[in-house]
Formats: structure tokens, sequence, C-alpha cells
């Protein structure tokens, strides 16, 4: 705590993933592999982190930029900035929904320098977590939000366990909601992984957000092409239009055939310590014709079950908005 | 009146370097064999130090020294110490270690061995007011300017009584006034309301941190510091550092922002100063952006009860108002009283009991925000009046016209007559620029889930101060110099009070000098540059120095071409007999002349009542020229009062609590303008400031370990250029009688209208509904909206 001076490290620059896996195996964990860094710096200069390395990706230019498919769709390497991918032609006429999801991301200094593949790696927001308390993720026995005082308006509304901190990623949701492949390489080497199934909550590992293993590497971003021209809708709502972490957001993706909807994605973030995929608002959509009342009603079948803490119950109603908007105006 | 150079804009001589980014603030000096400095500070929010072991930091390469708190004089409690045995609140700054460099500073001081003892904490005003409440300090629990620090704990029967009755309990006050039958006034009323209310408190988010550079040298101490004021600052700056003012030098030539966090000196500015004396290098203390949410400070909290009285006719005929403040862990502003001036002012209720309790919390120092009070309290009763105006069916400007001040309308305990108040005129003009009369029907119309809020609000703040002293010089090849002691918060109100010296004289602003931000200047004794003052105070300041030196020209004029020295008049360059303008001399020429005469004409011999720094710098300058100096003795009639209206246009989303601004018109009862472009930058600065208070910007502590949430932007939240819209901005533009050429200040209302005008027109889209709130969040509209009880509790503080 307020400590906020950058300590020594040393500092790798590797031009190869070769290069970078190698070093990542060799430093083990006394290293930390970084891409933009707007997560990382943070942890390092309060010294709530300590690491001996920083393994600086950024140099790796096969990690960048978006890459078309034989099936129609789009490899994203995990190393292009969110302002490439907020901009990108190929992103936005077939997956609007990321390129809207990355263009909302913090501001545009933190998009120029931040990655795909950082931004769905990042770290929770928990302030208390970040703050540097021995709560569990943290790898202590107490979790501070989730008590009557705790100050949990930003925290989780599923999937708690322990840990109430959620996914402050806002393309997480977005990638979920269109089947998004995730390419990951490994001292073993590759391993493709559903973004669904990338995230991880408290539940399965309380110290990690995503499955990645310690020395794996994010490389690249699939987009499957079956999504390609659907419609779709994000909508973040943050205290403030810049430089915020969602309170909430809503990635959907829906499929028309005239007024049917024929197939849905309905993914909603900051709700939950994974991007929270509603297979059950899915599936109650799916041949339905789209109306006021079908969105509604949607609205309020995706927060049912919802286990809200004091500060933050007004997510339910928030959630029960944005789900019902995203069905609306998708 | 058309002057000169009031009312036009210019570019002020310090532009240049601050968009270029040559200018240089504190942290960009260094100075031969300078060490950096960092602070170990508290990680308890209350404690006890029992012992502190720095052999191991000292030991380690690079480190040259510590100070330590038993090393320094601290001002006496409950004033914020420099360095301190009892922290009060986390992040509190215990020792200061130097070494080469900031990482091994920073390196050293984590092996830096403190031992504490935890005492109680508290984050809660009302709970230290409990009778087994904790006290944020061991010495008491209430204190402030003209409050003594005392104990001061309420009965269990004054808690339960409010509780029942869902209001703040309100016992026994530390400071309390009234003014007319109280009773009798609420038994006119139509309409009473009375109603529990909390204001946030709320960063400075100064931009520059508060870093600070000091060495000695040749018995004098050297300080580049970053302060809103400049003359101001140095004789409490002397203090802190323990010499006498004459030994100190003090650079400040650009400053950041300060918002009022920087209006004089602040204990951590000693801290290089001392550390540099103790280990004879040059200190840099250079302070992060997250440092300065611990050793900057806030806006002091209300927890409050308010009661006010409309007659049918919208008439505001009674208010009472209590206010419990928080402090934070040191003596802080008097926000608490300031208030009840906006109250009485603003609304001139017939009768007004007034009652307050500072209370200090373990929470960093709380201080001076524009519009300290003043402007917390306006986003209080302003929804409460178009409450009024809604259930009295009146229209909203109207019920503000009918309560308006007017010039000569007195105020508080001693009914203190304001010099001029042109706030129903204010309301008129920015009516129409607005277009009231058909926005106002725009008040809740629907699109889709958005709903249109139209709204007007109102601030008020003091606008000046007299007996400052002004000097100026003309130097022998004409040009005029204006000395000024004012600071450079940003406003560019140094260059913009020197030009009513200029003004006076007729100078063309290209053959003047503005000389400030070092006291190697030869400055005089100024005011700070706070409280919405310096236009006001020390434009009358460089009035009657130019005034001084307008009549030296003139006198000078006689002697040297005969007549009497009203015979002549100046045209800027030079003086001439007004019957025959042949006979005359340059300005160059006086000041030739003035430097052969000595005397008073070249600042040998100097007014008997001018301050011992304005004497100092008047001797230094003796000799140089034509000396213009005085004290200001011109007659002051009242208090100076600014007001600023704010119209607003927003549309609120009720599916998902966020506004977006439409509209947004303010206009400012300011006097004479000074500077068209300085005054709508303002306008708009403040106006930015006014909607963070609002809706966005709060303070958040864990109540359980005394921890602080909000210690970034993107925690604190201040608005960011996306969560504004197009604004505009108007003056009244009426001179003040007593200002010079008309001039008073402005800074602060115009803050403070904008935030009452955003939640009014909020509660306008909600179809009346009043929070009692600052600020309103989403959370709190959704809440709202779906029928649900809301997080916080209604008086509770520090909460997200």
């Amino acid at each position: 705590m307020l400590r906020d001076v950058m300590p020594h490290f040393e500092l790798y620059q590797p031009d190869s993933l070769e290069g970078a896996l190698e070093l990542a195996e060799r430093l083990g964990p006394d290293a930390w592999l970084v891409a933009g860094g707007q997560d990382t710096y943070d942890w390092l200069k309060n010294r709530t982190r300590r690491v001996a390395a920083l393994i600086d990706l950024t140099g790796i230019e096969a990690l960048k930029g978006v890459r078309e498919r034989e099936d129609g769709g789009l490899e994203i390497g995990a190393l292009t900035t969110l302002t490439q991918l907020e901009r990108d032609p190929l992103v936005r006429e077939r997956f609007g929904l990321l390129a809207a999801a990355a263009g909302r991301v913090a501001a545009p200094q933190i998009r120029n320098v931040g990655t795909l593949g950082g931004n769905l790696c990042q770290d929770t927001r928990c302030w208390y977590y970040r703050g540097g308390v021995d709560c569990y993720r943290a790898g202590g026995n107490m979790c501070y939000a989730d008590t009557p005082q705790g100050q949990n308006r930003e925290h989780a509304i599923f999937g708690a366990s322990r840990c109430v901190a959620v996914s402050p990623s806002d393309t997480a949701p977005a990638v979920v909601a269109l089947d998004a492949a995730m390419v990951v390489h490994g001292p073993r080497g590759e391993r493709v992984i559903p973004a669904q199934r990338f995230f991880v909550g408290p539940a399965k590992n309380i110290r990690r957000m995503t499955v990645l293993a310690p020395g794996e590497i994010l490389t690249a971003v699939r987009l499957p092409a079956a999504w390609a021209g659907a419609r779709f809708y994000f909508e973040k709502v943050a205290d403030r239009q810049v430089w915020d972490f969602a309170l909430l957001s809503v990635a959907a993706a829906l499929r028309m055939e005239g007024d049917v909807i024929r197939d849905a994605r309905i993914v909603c973030g900051a709700v939950e310590c994974v991007p929270r995929r509603l297979q059950e608002v899915e599936r109650a959509l799916i041949g339905q014709v789209r109306s006021e009342e079908l969105a509604a009603s949607a609205g309020e079948l995706a927060v049912e079950g919802a286990r809200p803490l004091n500060f933050n119950h007004f997510k339910m109603p928030l959630m029960a908005n944005l789900v019902r908007r995203a069905i609306r105006e998708a | 009146m058309a002057y000169k150079l009031l009312g036009r804009d210019f570019t002020p001589p310090d532009v240049v370097a601050k968009v270029t980014g040559r200018a240089k603030y504190a942290e960009d000096f260094r100075a031969e064999g300078m060490v950096f400095c960092r602070l170990l500070a508290s990680s308890m929010p209350h404690a006890r130090v029992r012992s502190i072991d720095v052999s191991e930091a000292l030991a380690m390469p690079g480190v040259v020294g510590v100070l330590l708190p038993e090393e320094v004089s601290n001002p006496p409690a409950p004033s914020a110490p420099i360095l301190t045995l009892e922290p009060q609140y986390i992040g509190a700054p215990i020792l200061a270690l130097a070494a080469e460099d900031e990482t091994t500073a920073q390196d050293a001081l984590e092996k830096v061995k403190i031992e504490y003892e935890p005492l109680p904490f508290t984050l809660d005003p009302l709970q230290s007011l409990r009778p087994d409440g904790p006290n944020a300090r061991t010495d008491g629990n209430v204190a402030a300017a003209g409050v003594a620090l005392q104990t001061l704990k309420w009965t269990e029967e004054d808690f339960r009584a409010a509780e029942r009755e869902g209001r703040m309990p309100t016992g026994q006050p530390a400071q309390e006034w009234s003014v007319g039958d109280l009773e009798a006034a609420f038994a006119k009323a139509k309409v009473i309301y009375d109603e529990p209310f909390v204001t946030a408190s709320l960063s400075h988010h100064s931009m520059e941190p508060r870093s600070c550079m000091s060495y000695w040298q040749n018995g004098k101490c050297f300080v580049y510091g970053s302060t809103q004021s400049q003359s101001y600052v140095v004789p409490s700056l002397a203090r802190l550092i323990g010499i006498q003012p004459e030994e100190l030098v003090y650079i400040a030539e650009f400053c950041g922002g300060g918002f009022g966090s920087k209006g004089g000196a602040y204990p951590l500015m000693a801290i290089p100063a001392l550390l540099s004396k103790k280990i004879n290098r040059p200190v840099m203390l250079r302070v992060s952006r997250a440092e300065e949410y611990y050793h900057g400070s806030a806006r002091n909290g209300f927890q409050g009860q308010i009661k006010l009285g409309f007659a049918a006719d919208g008439r505001m005929v009674a208010a009472d108002l209590y206010i419990v403040q928080e402090n934070g862990a040191y003596e802080s502003f008097w926000d608490f009283r300031n208030a009840a001036d906006t109250l009485s002012l603003v609304y001139q209720p017939e009768a007004m009991r007034w009652r307050g309790v500072p209370v200090f919390t373990n929470s960093p120092l709380r201080t001076a925000q524009r519009g300290p009070g003043y402007n917390q309290i306006a986003a209080v009763i302003e929804p409460l009046v178009d409450r009024a105006a809604r259930d009295l069916n009146l229209d909203r400007v109207a019920i503000r016209k009918l309560n308006a001040p007017q010039t000569g309308s007195t105020f508080g305990p001693e009914r203190t007559p304001v010099t001029s108040a042109y706030l129903r005129e204010a309301l008129d003009q920015g009516a129409a620029l607005f277009n009231w009369e058909e926005k106002r029907l725009l008040s809740g119309r629907r699109n889709g889930s958005k709903v249109t809020g139209v709204a007007v609000g109102q601030a008020f703040h003091p606008a000046g101060f007299s007996g400052f002293d002004g000097l100026v010089r003309i130097a022998p090849d004409g040009k005029l110099h204006i000395h000024t002691g004012v600071g450079n918060l940003g406003t560019f109100s140094h260059s913009g009070t020197a030009r009513i010296a200029a003004e006076v004289l007729k100078y063309d602003w290209e053959n003047c000098v503005v000389e400030r931000g070092d006291t190697r200047k030869h400055l005089p004794w100024n005011l700070g540059q706070f409280g919405s003052n310096t236009s006001f105070t020390m434009g009358r300041t460089n009035y009657v120095a130019a005034m001084d030196a307008l009549a030296k020209l003139k006198e000078i004029a006689a002697r040297q071409l005969g007549g009497a020295p009203d015979d002549y008049e100046v045209d800027g360059t030079k003086v001439f007999h007004r019957r025959n303008p042949g006979r005359s001399i340059t300005y160059a020429e006086a000041a030739q002349l003035a430097v052969k005469l000595g005397g008073k004409y070249s600042g040998q011999e100097l007014p008997a009542d001018i301050n011992p720094m304005t004497r100092a710098s008047a001797a230094a300058l003796a000799g140089t020229g034509l000396i213009g100096v005085a004290k200001d003795t011109l007659p002051i009639n009242g208090q100076p009062a600014a007001f600023a209206v704010a119209f607003i246009q927003i549309e609120l989303d009720l599916e998902t609590g966020k506004h977006r601004i439409v509209d947004y018109l303010a206009v400012a009862d300011c006097g004479t303008v000074i500077h068209p472009m300085g005054l709508e930058t303002q306008i708009k600065g403040g106006a930015v400031q006014g909607f963070g208070m609002a809706c966005l910007e709060h303070i958040v502590y864990d109540p359980q370990n005394g921890l602080p949430a909000s210690v970034s932007f993107y925690q604190a939240k201040p608005p960011s250029y996306e969560d504004i819209g197009e604004m505009r901005a108007a003056a009244v533009d009426r001179p003040d009688p007593d200002g010079a050429l008309g001039t008073k200040g402005i800074g602060e209302p115009i803050m403070g209208c904008a935030a009452a005008a955003l939640v009014c027109a909020i509660s306008d889209a909600l179809g009346g509904h009043v929070f009692n709130r600052t600020p309103i969040k989403p959370d709190m509209i959704l809440n709202h909206l779906a029928g649900r009880a809301q997080s916080h509790g209604p008086l509770a503080v520090n909460t997200q």
C-alpha cells in the first residue's frame, strides 16, 4: 500500500513466441509476462506483486494483427491493440460486437497500448484485492467485500465462492458471445480452448481468472464464421464514460429470420467472476418472435438466481434492463 | 463603461510555456547534489507509533538520511502535523527518507521497522458523537477554527428519537446562531420540508500533485513549491520550517491546480526543507497521483438535517439547518458555517437557525474546496426549492427571483449587507438565453427509455477582501512593472488583476510586465488566491498602487513643466497638460525624474501603513524608477458577493440510471468582466467540477479496516470529457460599487450552480423525487425506479 515506486527488475524483450516461451519456462515464477502493461504496472508499482523479471511480449510481430481464416472467420493476434481492433475494417464488418466492446475499454490512451490478450487476461479490479489485503484471492482466508459493511458495489451477483470479485474485461463478454476459440501456447505446445471455458471462477481456481497455466501465453483469438454479420448489441454501463470499469455490460448476438429469433448469444459482464453467458435466456428466445414483451421477460429470467450483496443489488434491475435492451435493439 | 483593457481578451504571459511544456513546475527543478525523499506512510487508520528502527534502512547503499517525527516541530494540534507519532489515517506520513534515487528510497523504507499500537478509529462523524463512540483523535473528536478542541458526545436519547422519526440526530451543537422568531415564521409556512441529507466528500484532484524541492544557500532557504498563492504562503511556510519570512526564497511560478487545497502552505512542504537542513543536500519530494489522495485533501462531507418553510406565495419564510461536518483527521475548513450563509443570503428567510458540529474521522485532511460549504449546500437546498415550486404551483425561476437578494440585502447572524447582488438579473438573463419558457415544457418528455429533465440552479460565494498592498514600478524605459503576490492557480488572474493597474495608467498591455511567482521579484503582501477573492482584493491593491503612481506622474510633470498636478492628464505613454497637450513628458522621462527626485517618488520613502513584506520589496526597488505603492484603504460597505445561476437540460435513461447533458448555460454575477475568455473557461471548468460533485465523485472507506477505496481517478471518478456536454457562458457584467473598476470574484459559485442545476434536473426527470444526497449515482436512480431500498442508510457516509 502507498508504495507507488516501480522497483528494479530484469527486462526481457523476445522477438519470437518460441523465445518468449523458452524464457517463461527458464525463469519460472520469477517472471511475469507483460503486453500493454496497463494491468501489470499497477501491481508492480504498488509492490503488491514482486517479480525478478518481466518478459515483454510486444516485440513479437507474429502475434499482432487480424487475419482472415478460410471459413470466413477471423484470427486476431493477442497483441493486437484495442485501438487497432476497434478500427479494423474486417472486425467491424463481420464482428462489430467485438469492435464495439474494444472501443469502450478504458480511454483512448490505454486502448492505444492495451492489447486484446491483455484485456482478456487481466486480473480482477476488486479494490480490496488490488489494495493488497490478504483476501482469499491473494492467498489469505477472508473476503472483505462479502461482509455486512463491505463496499461491494462493483462485485458479483452470481457465482460467488468465497471470493465475490468480477471480471473487469469489456471484450470478454463479446468473445464469449461470438463463440470464440482461444489459442494458447505453452511449454507443451498449442491448445485451443472455447472462450466460455477459458475464464474460470473462484470455485474452480480462486487465485486465477483464466485457465492459463504459468508459462502459457494466449496467442490469438479465433472468431468462427458462424456469427459473422449477425445482429449485435454491446453496452457497457459505468459511472464514467471514459476510464472506468463496467458496473454491468451486455454483449448480444442474434440470428433473425424475419421477426423470429433463430439463434442467440447473450453474455453479461461484471456480474460474475467470468463473463456470464445466459443460456437459459438464449433458449427462451430461440424460435420466438422478437417483441418488447419477449425482451422484458428475458430480462426477468436473466436475473433469476442472483444473490446480490448490500451495495450491488442495483445490478439486478440494471441487468434485467440491459438484457431487455440488447434483445430489443440488436 | 467601456475600458481599454478590461472586458477584452488577452493572452496571459504564462500561456505559451504551459502549452509548450516549457513551464517548470515544482518537480521539474533540479539542484546540484539533489536527493529524492520518500515518505513512510501509516498502514493503520489510528495508532501510536511505539518504536521506529531505521538502522537497516540507513545502512543501505544510496541512502542519505532520515527525518523522524521527533525531529520536527509540528503546528499545534489539531492542525495537521508535518510528521507524526500518532498517525490518524492510513497514509499519514510518519518519517521521510532521502536517497540518491526514489527506487532506493522506497526499497529502504521497506526495511524500516515500525511497531504500532492500534487505537480505536472511526469513519463516520455520527458514530463518533454516540455516547460510547470512538474518537478519531486521542485529544478529542470535535474542533474547527472558532471551535475549541473538545470531546462532544450526544445522548442515547438524541439518537433513539431521531431514528424513530427518520431524522438525523441533533444533539448539542458546537456552534449555533439564529435570527428572527423561528417558530412564528414556520407558522406562516404553507409547505414545510424537513429532510436528512448527506453530501459526500470529494477529492481536489489537482492535476499537479503537491511536489516540493528545497535547499539552503547563503543563509536562505529556497523552496520550489506547488501552491495556488504566492506572497500569502511565505509567512506560514517560514513558520513551518522554523525560519523568519525574510529567510525564505519561495518560487511558485506555475501551479497545476489547487481548487482550495493549496491556498496556503501545507505541512508536507516543510519536509524537503527540514530534511535538506539535516543532510545538507537539496531534497526533492515528488508526490505521485496515488499519493495525492493521501497527502492531498478533500472537501468536507456533510451529514445534516434541513427544515425549510415556504409561504403560499413561494417566499422562504423560515429555515433551520443542522450540519455535522466530517473534518478528516485534522483541523479543517469551516464549510459547516459557510453553508448557513448561502441559505441565509440566497433565499433571505425572515427567520433562521443554524447549528453545527465539526467532527474528526480517521481520513486525510479535509480543506476548502471550490465553494467550501456554499456549493455542497446549494445542491441540497435547490431541489427543495423546486419541490416548493411544484407543491405551490410556481415557476422554478419565479420562485428563485422572489426570494433572491438584491444589492444591500443582508445575511447571517450579523445581518451583513452585500456590496452588490444581481442574482435576479442573472436569472432573467439566463432564462432568456436558455429559452426557459419553452424548454421547461420539455420536462418529463419521454424518448424511448429516456426522459428529459430541465432545471435551474443557483450558488453564492463571498467575492473579496480588502486591506492588502499594491506595488507598481514605472521603469526609466517607460515600461510598467506590476508586482503581484498573487499565485498562478490557473485562472490567469495574476495578469487579469494586473490589467487594472494598466487600465488606470492607460498603458498598452505590450508595455506592461507582470512580476510574479518568486519572492526575489520583490512582491507585495497580497492575500492568497482562494475564496473567489482575487479579482476584488488584488483588483483594489493594483488600483491603489496605480493611483499612487498616477498621482506621482502628475506631481513630477507639474514640478517639471509648471502648474498644478491636477492640470495634468495621462494617455498611456506621457503626462500632458489638459489645456496644452503639447506640454508633456513621457512616462520614461517621468520615471527618470523620479529616480533623480528620490524620496517617495522612487521608493526611498514609503507609506507607514504597508506590510513589512511590501516595505522590503519596495525598498529593494527603490531608486529604479517611479514607484507606486499603497495599502488598500478604499471604502468597503459590506460583503462583496458573487452569484451564479445555471440552466440545464438533460436526458436521463431510466434503464441505466445514466444521464446525458443536452444543454448547459451559466450566468455569472461577477461585477465588471475583466477577461471574457478567462471567465468563460472558468464557468465551464467550474461546471465540470460541479457535475462531478452532483453525480460522480465520492470518497469511499472500508469501515472494517479504514482502508480507502477511492485512490485513483477511476475510483474517485472526476468527470471525463465524455461525461459533459456543450456548455455556454454569460455574465451580468454590472459593476460592484466597491470593486476596483467594478470588479469582484466569481471562481466558486460557478461550480455550485452547476451541481445544483444537475441535481435538480435529475429530480425533474424523476417527477420531483429528491434524493437528499450527493452524488446521485446510477445505482441510486435504478434502485429508486425499481422500488428497491437504497444500499446506504440515509445518513451513511464514505460509502459507495
